[in-house]
């Protein structure tokens, strides 16, 4: 050994692998305006598509003229439901088994629902297009009030549903209903109820908001007659899903197809389903035979691709007197809009929901959803949300701050008292799920020490008497927040997309001189998937992360993957890649044992390589292996040095966290102050800390949008009265709180390197953190729950109804 | 979101542009900083067949003190009034208020001239130049004539302005020194239009309120001056009650819309507290 | 619709085109010049994705005519580097801070943080939020992005760039 042999350290830093908060090898291109994004696309003769849409919540068509846009240079034609009708494309599934329209047929059900799809030489003739195509409606009474949705006289919107009286869930009990999903015990959970010695009931919303990533929903076909081939460049968050719906539907063999996902501008579930853009411009281009582009605008986006939450959950828990809680209840009325355009699971209309016992030991619960129609916009996508487990955080956070108030109670103390234990995991909840690791009280308890919730606490009081003498006119809330979520769907037996299971998938190959090439199933919208998969093939192999290209989203490279949402990436690829690293690493060791002359098991691994047990100078590098293993395999070995792993998780993960939140509100304005947000995650085995903490401080500032403002809201009219980035709250640096993070490390116990996801822990945690601070900022005045969002206005009117100013 | 086909003309004197206005009529429409009337352009709300863009204008630049009055070209940006020493040691509210519009990059190219002639009344400028008794020069093919800013609003998008005048210039008499100011103004976030806002310029003599004037954002379909409210406060040391007077009488003439930043109830009574602020916070500014 | 001759310099370079009087600046410069590191987020003047440098301001090239910029000096984010070819303190800077994410705003906001350094080189941490509040980013929650500002303008006046204790 010489000098210049590097040291352990030395070898560990070179690999930049686990737990290095290695800098991301995407910004060399993003920082320089070098992203490849679906509109910087430009293809040989491409046209352009762009959409008619309707003004009205809820009418009859009764004529669609496109002769004046005929007229309109450039532009070449006007597509209808009649022209898909002649491909049998006027109506394409949805993810959640319904059907929706892709072009108006006969009637529209929600304002600025697609019409007529023009198509032109450029984007500004295809606009000009839209506004000479000539449509003449038959306004209906359009349905806008979910809790109107079931009554006898309610409007009939789905007449394509006339006599069906089972939906892809089960029986529907009315015209505008879609589906009923019960889950646990209601016999066992209605006794726990009557023998409660106190019981809250609360009906508790969260209101319909938006994903609105920077760039919107946007894609480019290119149908190539001679080869009978369909490309697709698109904004999927899922492109292998993309293909298979599109060979399902469009009846083109799957292996002509070829899906596309170059960088997307963020997706956070807006990207997962199928529009009818990408069908227009699918059937565009097969009927011109040349590249059609779709790009939606903002109002469009905001108006049209989906939606998220619009979840009305009447909530009860039963407790004892001392503070043990016996028993959950829980009904949802689950606003869906024109057509249940779910991405979930198929099994799970209502995504995982049923995790909404929380982090909390229930004896028992019981769970029942309505799914109904309205003329809204089509949904609701899981929002930086694991299947709608972002509803389910808010209904049982808001639901033990309500119990603790009742009790008279400190929620934090409600809390501590009710936690599933560390020695209960694995832990089966009573709404079906098996936890599988948790620590909750050490997270909890860090956070209180962290912020001095003691203090708090006395501050808040002193505040409080000090309003009541008149002395301030600004009150005080703590917001705790302590979440339990389900990521990383998911096992085969419960969980799958039109039939494909939902594993993901990863391909390894290593070349002769120790640089390779890894492809994942899943795809990244800024996650920094290219960054962090190669860290872990980094730490499991011993090759250098900077030596490692992650390729992701082309169908053709890229091995079969459900794509990136609901936080499954990392539970699901993630493991996927350590089994694909393992299985090379296992073929290397049989390498290294041939070329090192010793047995197999005589080797051990270390760092980037392999020693002789006891012999420690006798080692072989991984580097060196890579091109032993296009050199000189043992005999009867195949030569090269590549593996593919398809992960059917067992289970899936289950991160925690402690959030807090202190916030100041004026009452005579209703403006509120964040004064401190503290957030402690626990993700189990910690990838890259830094991007952990982009993504933790990127999930709490949606979470702060959603909860103080961020909202999709119709007129009575069904008019969206939110429908730009000027009445849309999006915050900017001004508002947006300072963000505390912190962290615990709870393993994953069936996770080949103990990872659980943390994309979407932020926004599933911060909500409730958000709404509790300003609940409980008002709860010393006599209130129990305030809805959200809590913009200033509402802020104020709680104040008044509260009797402030009389 | 593609605005409509349309002629562009870039006259480089005023005359030309009037002139331009004027045979064109209706079909026409200047262009300024462009950041209201371009998006309702892609919007297709607004579909001129003319735009006459006022930029390559030098006569529409320009600040300038005359006596006891500071005139400012239409043409001036927001960020032209920040960074000019004219008007934060003359009228600093101006540069207060122009803080508090859009963003950096639209105060980069929205100009006075748009702010105050367009007839938004969300825009903050209109207000202001009504609490400081501002004049605008308006120039049409019979000649200039210059409006009280009090004068001009007319409604929701209504103006004085006639077909084919332009907005050219605008006098503001430079407030005494040591007068206090405030422009009070709540919105939800950077980039918004006012949920209320208040302009409030006096002086003091003897601890007592001495001349006072009140301007109001967004609380009604043109900007107002809340004339009895600031009468209640004149001769008065601004007490608590007097305070509350005030603000119920500015309160009195609101009538704002409903819209995503509140229901009318909540805006008045904000509009209300951000009058008694901005007297509050303008009373210890006098000097 | 006749089109309009148009000449300007852009990163450097004279350039000129065809245009119609109403072809919005953020087209030319994608669609015509090829440059699409400037996007369009949200087309209403809000996002400021579409931003890029002309004559010395920050501007939303999505609201404003390409005829407008006739004659105008335009840098885009394809214009950030330094003469040498290395890269600007900023892009950097927002690398090493993790600025950025999914990278759609992260040209404008680079563009618009050059200006802002250039007119305020040492800007406190306030400055800076109002600086960028015309700039939407819908990843980072601009916290790093604050930071990735303050190490370029370390970098940039020559001094140490210190991080806040974490």
């Amino acid at each position: 050994m010489n000098d210049m042999t590097p040291t352990r350290e030395q070898r560990e830093a070179k690999l930049e692998g686990m737990g290095c908060k290695r800098k991301r090898v995407e910004d060399i291109r993003f920082t320089q305006g070098k992203g490849n994004y679906v509109d910087d696309l430009k293809l040989p003769g491409m046209l352009h598509g762009d959409f008619v849409r309707s003004p009205h919540a809820h009418a009859r068509v009764k004529s669609i003229n496109g002769d004046e846009a005929l007229k309109v240079p450039g532009v070449l034609a006007v597509i209808t439901a009649e022209t898909l009708k002649t491909v049998n494309l006027a109506w394409m599934p949805t993810l959640a088994g319904d059907v929706q329209m892709v072009l108006a047929d006969g009637k529209v059900l929600f304002q600025n629902q697609e019409v007529a799809f023009v198509v032109a030489t450029d984007r500004y003739a295809a606009d000009d297009g839209i506004n000479k195509v000539v449509v003449e409606y038959e306004p209906l009474p359009p349905l806008i009030d979910p809790f109107k949705a079931m009554d006898k006289d309610a409007p009939v919107l789905r007449e394509d549903l006339a006599g069906k009286t089972t939906g892809a869930h089960g029986p529907r009990k009315h015209h505008n209903h879609i589906f009923e999903w019960t889950v646990g015990d209601k016999d066992l959970t209605d006794a726990a109820f009557r023998k409660a010695d106190v019981t809250i009931k609360e009906m508790i919303s969260y209101h319909r908001t938006h994903p609105s990533p920077l760039e919107t929903c946007q894609c480019v076909c290119s149908f190539d007659k001679i080869k009978g081939e369909l490309s697709i460049w698109g904004t999927f968050q899922a492109p292998h899903v993309i293909r298979t719906v599109v060979a399902l539907i469009a009846k083109i063999p799957e292996h002509k197809i070829h899906v596309i996902s170059p960088d997307i501008g963020g997706g956070f579930g807006n990207k997962v389903g199928a529009y009818p853009g990408y069908i227009c411009a699918a059937v565009a281009s097969i009927v011109t035979g040349k590249p059609v582009k779709w790009v939606e605008d903002r109002i469009e986006n905001l108006t049209a691709t989906s939606f998220a939450r619009d979840y009305h959950m009447t909530t009860e828990i039963a407790s004892t007197r001392e503070g043990k809680v016996t028993g959950l209840r829980v009904h949802v009325l689950a606003d869906h809009g024109a057509f249940d355009a779910c991405a979930d699971p198929s099994k799970w209309p209502a995504g995982f929901f049923n995790i909404v016992t929380g982090s909390y030991d229930f004896p028992t619960a019981h769970l029942s959803v309505d799914g109904i129609y309205t003329n809204k916009a089509p949904g609701g996508v899981a929002y930086r949300c694991s299947f709608r487990v972002t509803e389910a955080a808010y209904c049982i956070e808001r639901g033990m701050d309500i119990l603790a108030q009742k009790l008279g109670m400190d929620p934090a103390e409600l809390r501590l008292k009710n936690f599933i234990k560390p020695e209960q995991f694995p832990y089966h909840s009573a709404l079906g799920w098996e936890y599988d690791s948790g620590d909750y009280a050490t997270a909890m308890r860090k956070m209180m020490e962290s912020v001095d919730y003691a203090g708090l606490r006395k501050e808040q009081a002193e505040k409080r008497a000090a309003f009541k003498r008149g002395e301030t006119r600004e009150i005080m809330g703590l917001g705790v927040s302590f979440f339990t979520e389900i990521v990383g769907a998911g096992p085969s037996k419960n969980c799958d997309i039109l039939g494909i299971a939902m594993f993901d998938s990863c391909e390894i190959r290593l070349h002769p001189t120790g640089a390779g090439i890894a492809r994942v199933g899943t795809k990244s919208q800024g996650q920094g998937h290219e960054t962090t998969w190669a860290q872990i093939i980094a730490t499991e192999i011993g090759i250098p992360a900077d030596d490692i290209m992650v390729e992701e989203g082309n169908t053709d490279t890229a091995p079969y993957g459900l794509g990136t949402y609901g936080s499954r990436s990392t539970p699901v690829a993630g493991a996927a890649i350590a089994m694909a690293a393992r299985k090379i690493k296992a073929k290397a060791q049989m390498i290294a044992a041939y070329k090192l002359e010793v047995h197999e098991d005589d080797l051990e691994w270390d760092i980037d390589g392999f020693r002789v047990k006891g012999l420690p100078e006798k080692t072989m590098s991984m580097k060196d292996i890579c091109w032993a293993a296009y050199n000189s395999v043992p005999p009867g070995m195949e030569p090269g040095l590549e593996a593919v792993s398809y992960y059917d998780p067992p289970n899936m993960t289950y991160p925690f966290g402690a959030y807090i939140c202190v916030m100041n509100i004026d009452v005579d304005t209703g403006v509120y102050k964040i004064r401190r947000f503290y957030a402690l995650d626990d993700c189990g085995t910690r990838i890259n800390p830094m991007i952990i903490e982009g993504q933790v401080h990127g999930g709490l500032t949606e979470a702060f949008a959603i909860a103080m403002g961020q909202e999709i809201r119709y007129d009575d009219d069904g008019n969206v009265v939110t429908g730009s980035f000027m009445d849309f709250f999006m915050p900017t640096a001004v508002e947006t709180p300072h963000w505390e993070t912190d962290f615990t490390v709870t393993p994953s116990p069936h996770h080949p390197i103990g990872a659980k996801g943390v994309g979407e822990s932020p926004n599933v945690g911060g909500v409730p953190a958000f709404s509790n601070a300003v609940n409980d900022a008002f709860s010393f005045l006599g209130s129990t729950h305030i809805q959200m969002p809590h913009d200033f206005w509402r802020n104020w009117k709680a104040a008044k109804n509260l009797g402030v100013f009389a | 979101m593609i605005p409509g086909p349309f002629s562009y003309h870039r006259p480089a004197t005023v005359a030309d542009a009037v002139k331009l206005l004027s045979t064109m009529g209706d079909e026409a429409r200047p262009l300024a900083g462009g950041h209201s009337l371009v998006p309702m352009m892609k919007l297709r709300l607004a579909t001129p067949e003319h735009l006459v863009d006022l930029h390559g204008i030098d006569g529409l630049k320009g600040i300038r003190r005359d006596g006891n009055t500071v005139v400012i070209g239409a043409m001036i940006t927001l960020h032209q009034l920040l960074a000019s020493d004219e008007i934060a040691k003359s009228l600093p509210i101006l540069h207060e208020t122009a803080l508090l519009i859009a963003d950096p990059q639209v105060r980069y190219r929205g100009t006075i001239g748009g702010n105050v002639a367009n007839g938004d009344p969300g825009n903050d400028m209109p207000a202001l130049m009504m609490t400081l008794g501002a004049s605008y020069r308006l120039e049409g093919k019979s000649g200039a004539r210059d409006v009280a800013a009090s004068e001009f609003y007319q409604g929701a998008y209504f103006t004085a302005l006639e077909p084919g005048e332009l907005l050219t210039a605008i006098s503001i008499p430079v407030p005494a020194a040591g007068h206090g100011y405030a422009y009070e103004k709540l919105k939800r976030k950077v980039g918004d239009y006012a949920t209320a806002a208040a302009a409030v310029v006096l002086t003091m003599a003897g601890g007592k309120v001495a001349t006072c004037k009140i301007g109001l954002t967004n609380l009604s379909e043109t900007p107002l001056l809340a004339e009895d409210a600031a009468k209640a406060v004149i001769g008065t040391s601004l007490d608590a009650a007097t305070l509350k007077k005030a603000a119920a009488a500015a309160v009195a003439i609101m009538a704002p819309a409903a819209d995503a930043r509140g229901p009318v109830e909540y805006r008045k009574h904000v509009g209300g507290i951000m009058v008694t602020r901005a007297l509050q916070r303008a009373a210890g500014r006098v000097g | 619709m006749a089109k309009t001759h148009v000449t300007m310099k852009v990163n450097g370079a004279e350039v000129e085109g065809l245009v119609e009087p109403r072809t919005l600046l953020v087209h030319f410069i994608r669609e015509n010049l090829g440059l699409t590191g400037t996007h369009i987020g949200c087309e209403t003047t809000h996002c400021g994705a579409c931003t890029v440098d002309i004559d010395g301001m920050s501007v939303k090239s999505c609201t404003m005519f390409a005829v407008q910029a006739q004659g105008s000096d335009i840098t885009t984010i394809e214009g950030m580097a330094n003469a040498d070819g290395s890269l600007h303190a900023l892009q950097e800077g927002f690398r090493m801070m993790h600025g950025l994410q999914c990278g759609f705003c992260t040209p404008g906001m680079i563009v618009r943080a050059q200006r802002l350094l250039k007119e305020n080189p040492s800007p406190t941490e306030e400055e800076i939020r109002m600086g960028i509040s015309g700039n939407i980013c819908r990843c980072t929650g601009y916290q790093n992005i604050v930071r990735a500002i303050q190490y370029a303008a370390a970098r940039i006046n020559g001094v140490e760039f210190k991080e806040a204790a974490e």
